[in-house]
């Protein structure tokens, strides 16, 4: 029998604990897809972060080390100056990567930190039951946004790649999404990217994946993902907001 | 014996830890103790280490952790406001079972504080951060000293799988003595568990603090205590000052240790019978030899820079069988020999009137 | 068994460290015990400086200094501060072309050098300090004289060899000054 699919080596063969609808899986498969892909398994040290992701150290292949919240870069950071050759990546969430993360986020890239960052955006703290994230939109019903976001009080979602771009030391900034075939497609066409760029010793790359959280948005999976092309899409749109070698190939 | 030569305490850490096979350092500047983060920044680059500035001590300490993490002998260091930022992941670096060198040149507190020296984050390093964990607490009382246990820490960290933190002051950062940096043979130690990448010809190493089954988070505690024991009933390090016939003990570390020698000094001219037990190892403290020295002396002195935390392990040592006195002063300022001196008057009436 | 304290003190940038360190050196190489423990924070950094250096036959206690057996100073508000923090029987050595207030203690020894005029006399103007430092070695006999380009060999750095002969000279003319 001739295999046409099969579970990426870099992924493990264990359940995941994600629930029904969530697109962490797509991205899990990816990132696995893009380490056998590049032959890097053997080498690659994943920092797992905080929320949602915290039990990605069960999931992937490679060596793992489990952050605290927020400190995925930096620990990173010491991981691949221990021993360059390691390709290093973060697998981080909004809360964790752009609300209490946000100074080792910045200054890793600042620093152009040789690392591969994977920021899963679902706009909602999953991991401790719907809460409302730095990134959450302006009258999302959250948690401890019950009226909804009130841009007023309590200000306005962070757009990480729109920041992050003007920051010199970053070399690849792009966001992509998992809710359609062709995004799930080209979100694996960026993630490969950030990786190689490491693979290249070109510095920090970040590639912002928009992902759904059906149980806390409240929605069945594919209405979160209209949810996610209706709502999150216009506010957070797709594309390279940075990619310093191509800019200075132009 | 190699050469003496004069150094300040801070950069004879520095020095130390770059001998005990440093190359890597996290810090962020907060005085009494950036000449070490100065000096590490000017010999790493040179010698194909790793020298960074970090965003925050926060950032720091991860780093640490991430160094660690992936095998290699790493350190920061910080002053008092600074060890509290990094206490975060002090507690990570236990809950991962990491080995880490962690140096805190203490300055005057609450909050701010001064930049004076102080011994103010006793219980801070001896107790810790959120959760069940020791720290190896090594308090040096000279530059040479900071030397050796610097050297010393390292080691430790390698062979407990665990942060050592070289507890020191704004003064022993600052003030320079002879030192001889003969440090020995180091030992290295294999890494079996570190992530340095699986080569895909092993199993993947985790290195992780998280469990959500309580059982299994119990019996990590569990197994890590028992390594705990190990160090409780190996490790321990003081030093007895005229304690053979003493009927008044001083109990107290780092600099309030040389100002109670000077006291000590004076008091024996006088004839009063006073010694001291000088802890090197906050933990583990050195509890048996306080114990006995209960049984022999009459009171226990805590001379200490700080509003009374050494007396709690000094009660706690002795189980109270004789009185322990305090002499202190706090917020940057150093007790003086006579301040020890009218606690050792004070501890020589209480025979007296029994 | 015998036990020097000495400090020194003055503006930043007139070398009152180095003057320490110096001292501190001497001690070392003559196989003494010594400490040498700077003031540190807000006031070095442009304000007053001092530090203080014990030489010992025994190992240092406390490296600090509340009673000192010498002074050197180099500022008014430095002799006002630590006059009273020598023994009597104390040495006091006093920058007079910086210092126009006088010591008013009988019990002690005073030696006044207009060290800053004697130092831009001689082209040396920044190391009055070395000037102040020769005559302590003079009038203390705390060591042999004949170590100095020893000591200066330790503690000048290898950036700036050269320094070593104007330290010389200024040493020199403290030893050799009668006033």
């Amino acid at each position: 029998m001739n295999t046409v699919f099969d579970r990426p080596h870099a992924l493990c063969d264990v359940v995941l604990h994600y629930c029904p609808g969530c697109t962490h899986g797509i991205i899990h498969r990816l990132v696995a897809e893009c380490l056998d892909e590049l032959g890097i398994e053997g080498k690659a040290i994943g920092i797992a972060s905080v929320g949602c992701s915290v039990l990605t150290y069960n999931y992937f292949n490679c060596d793992m080390i489990q952050a605290a919240h927020g400190r995925a870069p930096a620990v990173a950071t010491g991981a691949k100056r221990a021993d360059p050759s390691n390709i290093v990546f973060t697998y981080q969430g909004d809360g964790d990567l752009a609300a209490i993360g946000t100074a080792e986020t910045v200054h890793a890239a600042a620093r152009g930190e040789n690392i591969t960052v994977i920021f899963v955006n679902n706009a909602i703290y999953g991991m401790t039951g719907g809460q409302m994230a730095p990134t959450s939109l302006p009258g999302q019903i959250t948690q401890t946004s019950p009226y909804g976001r009130d841009t007023k009080t309590v200000g306005y979602p962070v757009k990480v790649c729109e920041m992050l771009s003007q920051v010199d030391g970053a070399t690849y900034l792009e966001r992509v999404a998992v809710n359609d075939v062709k995004n799930v497609k080209n979100a694996k066409r960026a993630i490969k990217k950030a990786f190689q760029n490491q693979i290249d010793g070109k510095g920090f790359s970040l590639v912002e994946v928009l992902s759904t959280c059906p149980t806390n948005w409240g929605l069945t999976p594919d209405k979160a993902l209209k949810w996610l092309e209706d709502n999150m899409m216009p506010y957070y749109p797709l594309g390279v907001y940075k990619d310093k070698y191509a800019e200075e190939a132009k | 014996m190699s050469e003496k030569v004069l150094m300040k305490g801070n950069e004879a850490i520095a020095e130390a830890a770059l001998m005990a096979g440093c190359r890597h350092y996290f810090g962020y500047p907060i005085t009494p103790q950036t000449e070490l983060t100065a000096y590490m920044a000017k010999r790493l680059p040179k010698m194909d280490g790793v020298f960074l500035q970090a965003e925050s001590e926060i950032a720091a300490i991860n780093m640490v952790i991430g160094v660690s993490a992936a095998g290699k002998r790493v350190m920061t260091s910080s002053s008092s406001p600074g060890i509290s930022l990094k206490s975060e992941g002090l507690s990570y670096l236990a809950g991962c079972d990491l080995p880490a060198f962690v140096v805190n040149v203490q300055r005057g507190g609450p909050g701010l504080g001064g930049i004076q020296p102080s011994q103010s984050d006793y219980f801070q390093a001896t107790r810790g951060a959120h959760g069940d964990y020791r720290t190896i607490v090594l308090a040096p009382d000279s530059v040479q000293e900071m030397v050796s246990l610097t050297v010393k820490g390292f080691d430790l960290a390698d062979k407990y799988r665990m942060t050592s933190m070289l507890l020191a002051d704004g003064t022993l950062g600052q003030m320079m003595e002879p030192v001889s940096l003969d440090v020995g043979e180091i030992t290295k130690y294999d890494k079996p568990w570190a992530a340095t990448g699986t080569k895909m010809e092993r199993p993947k190493n985790i290195i992780n603090s998280l469990s959500l089954i309580p059982e299994e988070l119990e019996s990590w505690n569990l197994t890590r205590y028992e390594r705990y024991k190990i160090v409780e009933e190996n490790e321990v390090m003081y030093e007895e000052y005229m304690m053979d016939d003493a009927e008044i003990c001083i109990v107290s570390f780092g600099i309030t240790a040389r100002v109670s020698k000077n006291a000590i000094n004076e008091a024996r001219a006088k004839g009063i019978k006073v010694g001291m037990i000088r802890p090197i190892t906050l933990w583990p403290f050195p509890k048996k030899v306080l114990c006995e020295a209960a049984d022999k002396v009459k009171a226990f002195i805590s001379v200490e820079m700080s509003m009374g935390q050494l007396i709690e392990d000094v009660e706690l040592a002795t189980r109270c069988k004789k009185p322990v006195l305090l002499c202190n002063r706090c917020g940057g300022v150093i007790p003086s020999p006579q301040n020890v001196m009218d606690s050792i008057l004070e501890a020589d009436k209480i025979g007296g009137e029994q | 068994m015998k036990t020097s304290q000495i400090i020194f003190a003055g503006f930043g940038g007139q070398g009152i460290l180095f003057s320490g360190k110096f001292l501190a050196y001497n001690g070392l190489i003559a196989e003494k015990n010594v400490s040498w423990l700077p003031s540190y924070g807000p006031e070095m950094r442009g304000g007053t400086a001092n530090c203080s250096v014990i030489i010992s036959d025994t190992p240092v206690g406390s490296p600090i200094v509340s009673e000192a057996d010498m002074l050197v100073v180099m500022n008014n508000p430095s002799l006002e501060k630590f006059e009273s923090a020598v023994v009597p029987g104390g040495k006091i050595f006093v920058d007079s072309a910086l210092v126009d207030m006088k010591v008013t203690r009988t019990d002690v020894d005073v030696y006044y050098i207009p060290a800053t005029k004697m130092a831009g006399d001689e082209g040396i103007s920044t190391l009055a300090n070395m000037i102040l430092v020769g005559k302590l070695l003079k009038e203390s006999g705390l060591f042999d004289f004949s170590n100095i380009d020893a000591v200066l060999d330790k503690i000048v750095s290898a950036k700036h060899q050269d320094l070593k002969a104007f330290n010389h000279k200024a040493l020199s003319l403290g030893y050799n000054y009668e006033g």
